[in-house]
């Protein structure tokens, strides 16, 4: 049997490097639509809660991938789209990757399709879910058949087509995985995501990308001063972030691909710049009226309205997801900790009371929980607190000073600086649990301040 | 060369006399030449001696020219140098601060009473007050802490009668600590208002 029945199939022209997408509908059989595309428009999320902190992973099964036409560059894209995608699927920390040791057949050679798998093959080994691939190459273009099994229930769960050329398959492996994370959690995952962080290059301070998984790091500012706070706008296009290369510390509006800007350079100083979902306006603080506050700026630097109004440092703000509110760090009660303005009716509340330093909040994709830095005896720890409960938990324990928590943007994990690797910082992330905690990328000199974009899908 | 000339000037006088002697030999007597000649070596003499002390006394004079000179400079390095110790003084102490806070020690207090003699002495000097905070607290946080100690310091100063237009203010949060270290000694001595000359 032969079918992509209830597949959809995606095409990419390589154009200036850029993929431009083209969605086809490939149905071959009016009973394939019904049969098929039934489970794919079904949201049914309850496989994976990825804010669960007793979260037990998921065991999966990536086979080989089967080579249509066997030759050596395509078996050997065939094992380097398997790795690519093994390893993004073991970054979600919600899956365990299964050691293909254990395996009792190779759907590379008996078939990839859902008649051709038998489950009683994973299930007997404990596979929960079960990943297929195949790979077929023609002169540089290559076309990817990806498949997600549920082993137990015996259906397909995800089916997708890929064309694209070689230097694409990490994209095309990443897409099938937000796939897959849709599927599972009913959000896109990481995969599609980027993040922001400093990084010292010959002791300045100089701000950076990289994708999700800390691959393919790019270099983004040559001041050859001090950079820091890199902020991401919603839509991924944009980057604010602080520089003393004027003097004195200015926020610097960024079009990453259209090498335009502006900067905000009102006396004093313009720093901790944060940008509101779903539009092009930043928060900061700037301190030209002679004490720091909070103010909501144009893209442009012009002052929109001030948030708040209050003698002492207010600083750090984060807007919640949905734009309306902003948590900040405020020492209006004598010490550093976190409150939260509502931008309408102007009502503060106060949010940590535990400890006398908790600063650098971050609110999480979902509404509920803030991330912020507390600080006891010289111990710097993460925390995250569920804001109705108002109770915080400890996620960083013994393992160095660790600071600068952002959320990615499914909710599922942080990332965060720690000092825990000899003395020197380093960009970490972690599930929200606190489990799983790994350093994120390799790179001369200290990196902090790591911001996660929103994932483009 | 003045020596020569001189007895250039006596091997003239001399070669005079001896055709004196030759032409005068036969009616003149004898001792008047001597007379002469000692009359010529006394003059010569006499203006070797005076010359001599011409020439000491202008040295004394230049030697105590000098001296006046070396004591003016001398006198003028030490100024300087107490100048130049006040400056780095003012530069090189910083005043220091507790964890988490902004408000000025009394240490701190005296140290700011001397920066703005200083100041007022060096009238034409414009300073610009560095905030710095140790390591401990968030990368933005200190950035803010470090501003609240910068503009403390200055508004210190003012009230101590220096013109808020030449002091100018800027934090450096964490980013630039006075020792890498982890210690509380270390902490210390990097949560610090610092006074840099424009």
């Amino acid at each position: 049997m032969v079918s992509f029945a209830g597949n959809k199939r995606y095409c990419f022209h390589d154009m200036f490097n850029k993929i431009i997408l083209s969605v086809i509908y490939c149905f071959l059989g009016m009973g394939g639509i019904l049969f098929f595309s039934a489970p794919a428009h079904a949201r049914d999320y309850d496989y994976i809660n990825v804010s669960n902190p007793f979260l037990k992973k998921t065991p999966v099964a990536v086979t080989e991938f089967k080579a249509f036409n066997g030759h050596d560059a395509e078996v050997k894209d065939g094992k380097t789209a398997r790795d690519i995608l093994k390893e993004a699927l073991d970054f979600t920390g919600y899956l365990k990757i299964m050691n293909s040791v254990a395996f009792l057949s190779n759907p590379a050679e008996s078939g990839i399709q859902l008649g051709q798998i038998n489950f009683i093959d994973w299930t007997g080994i404990g596979a929960e879910l079960l990943v297929t691939g195949g790979i077929v190459e023609n002169q540089g273009k290559v076309k990817l058949e990806l498949r997600l099994f549920d082993t137990f229930k015996t259906k397909l769960l995800v089916g997708k087509v890929y064309t694209g050329s070689r230097s694409q398959i990490r994209q095309m492996i990443h897409l099938f995985c937000s796939e897959i994370s849709y599927k599972l959690t009913g959000k896109r995952g990481v995969f599609n995501s980027k993040i922001a962080f400093v990084s010292t290059v010959k002791g300045k301070k100089e701000i950076f990308t990289c994708d999700f998984d800390g691959q393919n790091i790019k270099q983004v500012t040559s001041h050859k001063s001090i950079s820091l706070s890199p902020s991401w706008s919603f839509d991924g296009k944009w980057l604010a972030y602080v520089s003393y290369a004027r003097g004195n510390p200015q926020i610097f509006i960024k079009n990453l691909k259209e090498k335009r800007g502006s900067i905000v350079n009102y006396k004093g100083m313009n720093i901790s710049p944060d940008w509101m979902p779903g539009q092009l306006k930043l928060a900061a603080a700037l301190s030209f009226s002679g004490d720091q506050e909070i103010y909501l700026l144009t893209l442009k630097g012009e002052i929109i309205k001030r948030v708040t109004r209050n003698w002492g440092i207010d600083v750090s703000p984060e807007f919640s997801p949905d734009g309306k509110k902003i948590v900040f760090t405020s020492k209006r009660t004598g010490t550093p900790q976190v409150y939260i303005k509502d931008l309408e009716t102007a009502k503060v509340q106060r949010l940590t009371f535990k400890g006398s330093n908790n600063t650098s909040a971050a609110w999480s994709p979902d509404g509920r929980k803030i991330a912020y830095v507390g600080i006891e005896k010289n111990n710097i720890d993460i925390f995250v607190m569920n804001i109705d409960s108002g109770m915080p938990v400890q996620l960083t324990v013994n393992a160095g000073d660790n600071e600068d928590p952002a959320w990615s943007p499914d909710g599922s994990m942080l990332t965060f600086t720690s000092t825990r690797e000899g003395g020197i910082p380093r960009i970490f992330v972690m599930n929200v649990s606190g489990s799983d905690q790994r350093r994120l990328l390799r790179l001369q000199g200290k990196q902090t301040q790591p911001d996660w974009s929103m994932s483009k899908n | 060369m003045k020596n020569r000339a001189w007895i250039n000037l006596v091997m003239v006088i001399l070669v005079a006399g001896l055709f004196f002697t030759v032409s005068c030999a036969k009616k003149t007597v004898v001792s008047d030449a001597t007379t002469i000649e000692d009359q010529a070596k006394a003059d010569a003499a006499a203006k070797v001696k005076a010359d001599a002390a011409a020439k000491a006394k202008a040295e004394a004079e230049r030697i105590a020219q000098q001296n006046l000179e070396d004591q003016m400079a001398n006198e003028k390095a030490l100024m300087e140098s107490k100048a130049m110790a006040a400056k780095n003084r003012f530069e090189n102490q910083d005043i220091h601060f507790e964890y988490d806070s902004s408000v000025l020690s009394s240490m701190a207090k005296i140290v700011l009473k001397e920066k703005a003699a200083w100041l007022k002495t060096n009238y034409s000097t414009f300073v610009t007050v560095e905030g710095h905070c140790d390591e401990r607290g968030t990368t933005e946080y200190n950035l803010a802490l470090g501003e609240r100690r910068a503009s403390t310091a200055k508004n210190y100063l003012i009230d101590l009668g220096i013109a808020a237009s030449r002091l100018n203010t800027i934090s450096y949060g964490e980013e630039q600590p006075k020792v890498s270290s982890t210690t509380e000694s270390a902490y210390r001595k990097n949560r610090r208002a610092h006074f840099a000359i424009d």
